[in-house]
């Protein structure tokens, strides 16, 4: 192997620089063995957008001639390493042009590795990642996600202990002695080369089999040809009539595009606790994706198909502890909350006690005065 | 070989309702407005345009004619209102000259790409600085690869039933693309000649209503017109612009085919040809230059030679078959550019570069000599072209021409 790539997904404004430190750091490192590399993110992701999966790659290559067949490509569709920079994208991400959700291991090669910062068990993640029908590794860096506020970049070591693990499952693209070498030009700072060495020494990696993981379909269609699309740049409307939802007799439930979804963006969700709400529809009024469902008896259903976890509802709610928002990552699926409520009051509130003691890794801006200073003295890194 | 009447002097009977008018190309670029019952123009004054918003303005006032006349405060404002009032239904007029038509860019760009079947007037102006007026048509040429069909007219009754060939051709579901009309600055916008007004009732046996149907813009028919797309769909939308102007083709000869049956003239729909019939070389130009043209070829064949004339009216969708078809027997061509392309092959105008090309599949082309001519709005006498046809005459004989340049005519040493 000659030529090498790394695909890193990451999360719009707040991981941006990250991404960039990351994938100029592999290639600049590359370039100490001898190789000559490119860093490029994906020319259509809007990384300016709160929380917006994104992606930006770094190639190297022995050789010029090597390195131009990955030249001139929006991205390298067969990468020997992804790095996944908030373990809530294992679930998928829908890309820019918001083709429906896709594997995160989409873009990773057979038996590539998968390396992913993350506080939570390697087999906890595999259940959330799609099948990949073929046999990869998924290493995992001990840490929370690590996000920056709009202006300020978070310096917490997290670019170099990605670049000191990568250097472990991928010593084919560069070397621990390289990397330390770069990092050390770079930075010019004994303790991000101390921070590197150590996540080399500490990175572990789990063997996925080819039928591990979740087994949900990716979406899929085919682009339709000049012949079957419309004339005059014209896209029609969706019908405005609310949708039919089986069992559920009044209410109503908005129109929603099949493939703009968006939850992809989230990092957080809202809960809602129906015992306390008092039905006063500021949540379902002030949500900028209208993902909001009125159910039959007049309550507020977040739908988690079209959330994309700002946080506006619980900013707007009125009522102590009736919408809370909690890390993404304590969720497995999408369904209905209030369905769950109606069906089980009891077993509701237990879920509900359970679900807001995950707190929320906050990335959509800037919640209260001196968060920032919370998150660097709460971060085990 | 007996040189036809000349247009103004013909005593063909027109359809029953018609008057004869003395206006200029303008005015009758504003009566075809007002019979084609256009909804919404808007205007920015720069000259020669300028003189069409006056006379719309002045129908206006006069209760003649009843629109909705926007004074934007730029050419850009002027062609984005009458973009999106077009795709919510309305019929819609726009112009402007020279650099005003340059200020517009933005938004004539994406009129082409929207599909919109806006019909503007290009009153032709050389492009400022220094403050220039006169007749070039390197303005309207620079949307020549852009989507907009564009055409060039010599007379003022040429512009005026023009622009409702335009409406009926833009407006079809098969076409859907704006066109623009140009007008040589002074020589058409501002000279007065007898012009046939057609009646209102000819007119609308001939323009049906603008009607978008299921692509009209409105709260009943919840559409997006021109989302954000990528690399995936654009290419796809661009071929779909293709065929729409390869389609242009066909319905431009049917609508001319129409025309002529129900005015009673019109003519050949892509170029007009002048005693080409025996020619041995051929002289190609646009707009008023067949003037002094056909004064020289009707002169040469007085002394026998064989020399004719094309006319390219139609430029977008460019005439290809019918040049091919009326220089199969010629020579030698001489193309007369009133515009520029600094740098192109041969540093030869537009025109001259779009004619080489369109010739070079022929089994046998003719020589293409190429020159440039009465730029600024720099008179051409039939001097001038009588030169040119003697060049033309003398590559066609194999003298020592030079075919890979550009020859300047009327240019001060």
């Amino acid at each position: 192997m000659s030529t090498g790539s790394v695909e890193v997904v990451y999360r719009g404004i707040f991981q941006k620089t990250l991404a960039k430190n990351i994938c100029r750091g592999i290639v600049l490192a590359a370039r100490k063995d001898g190789k000559i590399g490119i860093a490029f993110g994906r020319y259509g992701d809007s990384p300016e957008r709160n929380g917006i999966p994104a992606k930006q790659f770094a190639v190297v290559s022995d050789n010029e001639e090597e390195l131009e067949e990955h030249l001139a490509k929006y991205e390298p569709d067969n990468n020997d390493v992804t790095i996944v920079l908030d373990d809530a994208l294992c679930k998928g991400v829908e890309s820019w042009a918001w083709y429906g959700l896709q594997p995160i291991n989409k873009l990773l090669a057979d038996g590539g590795t998968l390396v992913v910062t993350s506080t939570q068990s390697a087999n906890k993640l595999i259940k959330t990642v799609h099948r990949k029908g073929a046999p990869y590794n998924l290493a995992i860096v001990k840490s929370p996600a690590s996000f920056s506020g709009l202006w300020v970049y978070k310096d917490d070591h997290t670019d170099v202990r990605l670049l000191g693990a990568l250097a472990k499952v991928a010593p084919q693209i560069v070397s621990l002695e390289s990397m330390v070498e770069a990092i050390a030009e770079q930075w010019k700072d004994d303790l991000k080369v101390a921070s590197a060495k150590k996540a080399y020494e500490a990175v572990e990696s789990t063997p996925v089999g080819a039928d591990q993981g979740n087994d949900a379909k990716p979406f899929s269609f085919d682009l339709p040809g000049w012949t079957k699309m419309e004339e005059g740049l014209v896209i029609r409307g969706m019908d405005a009539k609310p949708q039919d939802v089986p069992g559920r007799d009044g209410g109503y439930v908005p129109t929603r595009s099949e493939t703009f979804k968006k939850f992809s963006t989230r990092t957080m969700r809202p809960v809602i606790n129906f015992d306390t709400c008092t039905k006063c529809t500021l949540c379902w009024l002030n949500c900028p994706d209208t993902c909001f469902d009125i159910t039959p008896d007049g309550f507020y259903d977040a739908n988690m198909e079209a959330c994309c976890g700002c946080g506006v509802c619980e900013a707007v709610c009125p009522v102590n502890e009736c919408v809370t928002m909690v890390n993404e990552e304590a969720f497995e699926d999408h369904d209905s909350q209030w369905e769950m409520w109606a069906k089980d009051k009891e077993g509701y509130s237990t879920w509900l006690s359970e679900k807001i003691t995950h707190l929320p890794a906050r990335s959509h801006g800037f919640h209260h005065v001196g968060q920032y200073a919370e998150e660097i003295a709460d971060d085990p890194s | 070989m007996t040189p036809p009447d000349l247009a103004v002097a013909e005593k063909i009977e027109g359809p029953s309702g018609e008057t004869e008018e003395l206006i200029s190309g303008s005015e009758a670029i504003a009566h075809a407005c007002r019979l084609a019952d256009v909804d919404v123009i808007t205007a920015y004054p720069i000259r020669p345009y300028d003189t069409v918003m006056q006379y719309v303005s002045q129908m206006i006032s006069n209760g003649d004619f009843d629109c909705e006349f926007i004074v934007a405060e730029s050419e850009h404002s002027q062609f984005e209102i009458v973009k999106h009032a077009s795709v919510v239904g309305a019929r819609v007029f726009c112009g402007s000259s020279g650099v005003g038509w340059f200020y517009a860019f933005e938004a004539l760009a994406v009129t082409a790409g929207l599909r919109v079947p806006m019909v503007a007037m290009v009153g032709n102006r050389a492009l400022d600085d220094p403050g220039a007026f006169g007749v070039e048509h390197n303005d309207a040429l620079a949307v020549r690869d852009l989507g907009w069909m564009l055409n060039w007219v010599s007379t003022a009754q040429e512009a005026l039933d023009t622009a409702l060939i335009a409406y009926r051709v833009a407006e079809d579901k098969r076409v859907s693309l704006p066109c623009a009309i140009s007008c040589d600055g002074a020589f058409l916008t501002h000279s007065q000649t007898l012009v046939k007004v057609p009646s209102q009732e000819t007119v609308d046996s001939f323009l049906p209503p603008y009607d978008r149907a299921e692509k009209q813009l409105h709260p009943d028919n919840p559409i997006t017109i021109a989302p954000q797309v990528n690399e995936d769909w654009l290419m796809e939308m661009r071929r779909q612009n293709d065929m729409a102007m390869r389609r242009a083709r066909g319905v431009i000869i049917e609508v001319y085919e129409d025309f002529n049956a129900k005015f009673g003239r019109g003519g050949e729909p892509f170029i007009e040809r002048y005693m080409m019939d025996d020619a041995e070389i051929a002289l190609v130009g646009m707009g008023t230059l067949a003037m002094p043209v056909r004064v020289a070829v009707r002169k040469m064949r007085e002394q026998g030679k064989k020399v004719g004339f094309v006319r390219v009216r139609w430029f977008r969708p460019f005439p290809t078959i019918e040049l091919q078809d009326a220089f199969a027997t010629v020579h030698a061509v001489g193309v007369i550019d009133r515009d520029y392309s600094f740098g192109s092959a041969f540093h030869s105008g537009v025109l001259a570069t779009e004619v080489r090309s369109a010739l070079y599949p022929m089994e046998s082309p003719p020589k293409v000599i190429s020159f440039i001519a009465g730029l600024g709005g720099r008179e051409v006498s039939a001097d001038n072209v009588i030169e040119m046809a003697d060049m033309a005459f003398d590559a066609a004989a194999g003298g020592d021409i030079n075919e890979q340049d550009t020859h300047w005519i009327g240019v001060r040493e």
